[in-house]
């Protein structure tokens, strides 16, 4: 294939992986934690809902995209109410908060179906901008992806190398030591789910305010739950999410330029192909898990903290 | 384990909660009425002398742009004729929840029902079954009976102009479209835009993607910039939203829309739509119920009607090329022109149709071939 046709694709892949990416990095905090969350889509969906109203009536895409944030972090609270207050089964009120906030952003967003508002446009960075090949692939995109590009090693760096990080890692890995540590795990699990939840949002916003100006019910389109699975896919490890996300993208992106470059083969396969993807890297995932004999998971993850009364 | 019933109580309510947040976008729509007092009563039918009650459902939201915004400009046209009360419910989807509204609808003493969505098919026809005294029009369908007859209206003829307009614009000789699902009625439209835009240039070629969805803008947006990449330079749409449209503004060229008039999306790059103009055949059904001399029927209007037209020019469009639209149109009203008029051919070059015949109605409504000249995969 010549570059004329690989650059476009490449801008593509990152552009459709953003929203995947934050919400990945959203679910990937949350679990780092110890929570499990299955809500993602519906977070992602309540976080395009705020920041396409507040861009809409504000005007100011910032003040958007945090409200965006926000909002997926309250409707994420709900399944911190749930799992870490009354210790519910964080399977079932995950899955319930995807049904919650499906119904709610739908309610709440019919009138606004088809109004367009302002958002985040292309910005292209000077220098690296310029650069042959790299440059319109990765550094003529919007100022969230940009945001992408930072938060990835910030996200490495968190965890790796600061003591909040580590102490968010003990409340998933084995909240007893870190509560004998004198720790508070279920105060580091909220901080989980709230700070989660406000990444899942991001990707949320990021529909609504730059990948298009518009909203829909259902803008999401199943973007969350492939999320939840790129987690496993990365092994909790941010930069592998960034692979996982940019291939998605890169795969939705490339069937559709198949059609458009003439080929005969139906478009119901190739519409397939993304999740088809999306599973066998799962398998892939799993059977080399397998082999190692460990598990790339917070040990505690899902585990409710059982009080010792 | 008071903690663990608390728990599970909690997420049983938010369950519920999620239940009630989707049932009530429903039930919010159900009430939107043009004229509550009248529309509320249970009666199973209005008492003689007050207002015939006239209900629309839709399968996605109205919004301002799409398929069912151009069906509630025609509901909202019915305000002109006197004695006659609408409502409609949105966002119905195609199904057992199709049936129950519907059947509400009739129960309540509806005198016709306009269900605009073709999975709406055969719940319209049970439940005309059950109400032999309301009028059922289903819309894009075949089936009929006694009481529920079947409408659409030819948009292709508009479309077969707007393509006019894409092949007198292009420069690059290739027009991008955006299409929903292979089905006859999107086809249709797509070799009708072909064949407008050899008219005004023979080497132009139409370039089709498949989204598989009627509405999700971040894909067809995509779909849109995958067009661009390959060179298209005006990018037509067979989808409810406008995001092909926001893509083609991006890019800086032009665009061609569907549904309704889409140049306040992408002023700059809107060439023309092909658009639906369902208010006179809504007006036509709704004044012979009331004067008692409708009949179950297939209505398939054309542009003659008025049931579709295009959208004004865009401002870039030149005088010559407008005019030589505008003549077409008076051809394919007066009847001269059929768009599917002989020799046509298909993909392979092979001849389809010769000269002097033309395609008949039921050939058109399940085609299922590109005509020469589109590149891309029928299924």
């Amino acid at each position: 294939m010549n570059p004329d046709l690989i650059v476009p694709l490449l801008a593509a892949a990152v552009q459709s992986g953003t929203p995947v990416l934050f919400a990945t990095l959203g679910e990937m905090f949350t679990e780092k934690a110890g929570v499990l969350n299955l809500g993602v889509e519906g977070m992602m969906l309540c976080g395009a809902l705020a920041a396409f109203v507040t861009s809409l009536y504000t005007g100011s895409p910032v003040l958007a995209l945090a409200a965006g944030g926000l909002a997926a972090a309250l409707v994420g609270a709900l399944h911190g109410m749930v799992c870490l207050v009354f210790l519910g089964n964080q399977v079932v009120s995950g899955l319930a908060l995807t049904i919650l906030g499906t119904g709610l952003a739908d309610a709440l967003g019919t009138p606004l179906v088809g109004r367009t508002a302002p958002g985040f446009g292309p910005l292209r960075l000077p220098v690296l901008g310029d650069l042959p090949v790299l440059g319109p692939a990765f550094f003529q995109q919007d100022a969230l992806v940009y945001l992408s590009y930072l938060l990835v090693p910030a996200f490495w760096f968190f965890f790796a190398r600061t003591r909040p990080g580590l102490r968010l890692t003990a409340a998933g890995e084995y909240p007893a030591a870190a509560a004998a540590a004198g720790l508070d795990p279920i105060a580091l699990r909220w901080a989980g789910v709230l700070g989660g939840g406000f990444l899942v949002g991001l990707g949320g916003a990021y529909l609504s305010l730059a990948y298009t100006h518009l909203w829909t019910s259902n803008l999401t389109a199943g973007r969350g739950w492939i999320a939840v699975a790129l987690v496993i896919f990365a092994a909790w490890r941010p930069g592998r999410a960034v692979a996982g996300a940019w291939l998605f993208g890169g795969i939705m992106a490339f069937q559709l330029r198949l059609q458009a470059a003439g080929t005969t083969l139906p478009s119901s396969l190739l519409l397939m192909l993304p999740y088809a993807t999306t599973v066998l890297v799962l398998v892939v995932a799993a059977l080399r898990r397998g082999a190692s004999r460990g598990s790339d998971a917070p040990e505690a993850l899902s585990v409710n903290i059982e009080p010792e009364d | 384990m008071l903690r663990k019933r608390l728990a599970l109580v909690l997420a049983a309510a938010c369950l519920a909660l999620a239940l009630a947040a989707c049932g009530s976008g429903e039930k919010k729509a159900e009430e939107k009425k043009e004229a509550p007092a009248a529309a509320k009563q249970e009666a199973p039918a209005p008492a003689a002398g007050s207002a015939m009650q006239v209900g629309f459902i839709y399968v996605s939201p109205i919004g301002d742009a799409g398929y069912s915004f151009a069906h509630d400009l025609g509901r909202k046209a019915l305000a002109d004729v006197p004695g006659v009360t609408t409502s409609y419910v949105e966002s119905v989807p195609e199904g057992a929840d199709a049936e129950r509204i519907i059947r509400n609808m009739a129960a309540k003493g509806f005198k016709v029902v306009f269900t605009t969505s073709y999975g709406y098919m055969d719940p319209t026809l049970k439940v005309a079954g059950e109400f032999p005294d309301t009028v059922f029009m289903h819309c894009s369908g075949y089936k009929t009976a006694p009481n529920m007859g079947a409408y659409f209206g030819r948009i292709y003829q508009a479309r077969y102009l707007t393509g006019m307009v894409a092949g007198a614009m292009t420069k690059s000789g290739i027009l991008g479209y955006v299409a929903a699902f292979p089905i006859p009625e999107v086809i249709r439209g797509i070799n009708a835009f072909a064949l407008g835009a050899q008219k005004t240039n023979p080497k132009a070629e139409v370039r089709v993607v498949w989204t598989k969805t009627w509405y999700d803008p971040a894909t067809e947006k995509e779909a849109a910039k995958s067009l661009l990449d390959v060179g298209a330079d005006v990018i037509a749409q067979h989808q409810d939203s406008p995001g092909p449209q926001e893509a083609a503004q991006e890019k800086g060229v032009y665009s061609v829309g569907y549904n309704s008039d889409m140049s306040a999306f992408a002023p700059k790059s809107h060439l023309t739509s092909a658009m639906w103009n369902w208010g006179v055949y809504y007006k036509d059904v709704v004044e012979k119920v009331k004067a008692g001399t409708w009949k179950s029927s297939s209505d398939w209007w054309g542009m003659d009607k008025g049931i579709v037209d295009i959208a004004p020019f865009g401002p870039m469009v030149p005088k010559d090329v407008q005019d030589k639209v505008l003549a077409a149109k008076a051809d394919l009203l007066a009847g001269k022109d059929t768009v599917f008029a002989g020799p046509i051919a298909d993909q392979k070059g092979a001849v389809r149709v010769p000269e002097g015949q033309t395609i008949p109605d039921a050939d058109l409504l399940g085609m299922t071939w590109f005509v020469k000249g589109v590149v891309g995969a029928t299924e």
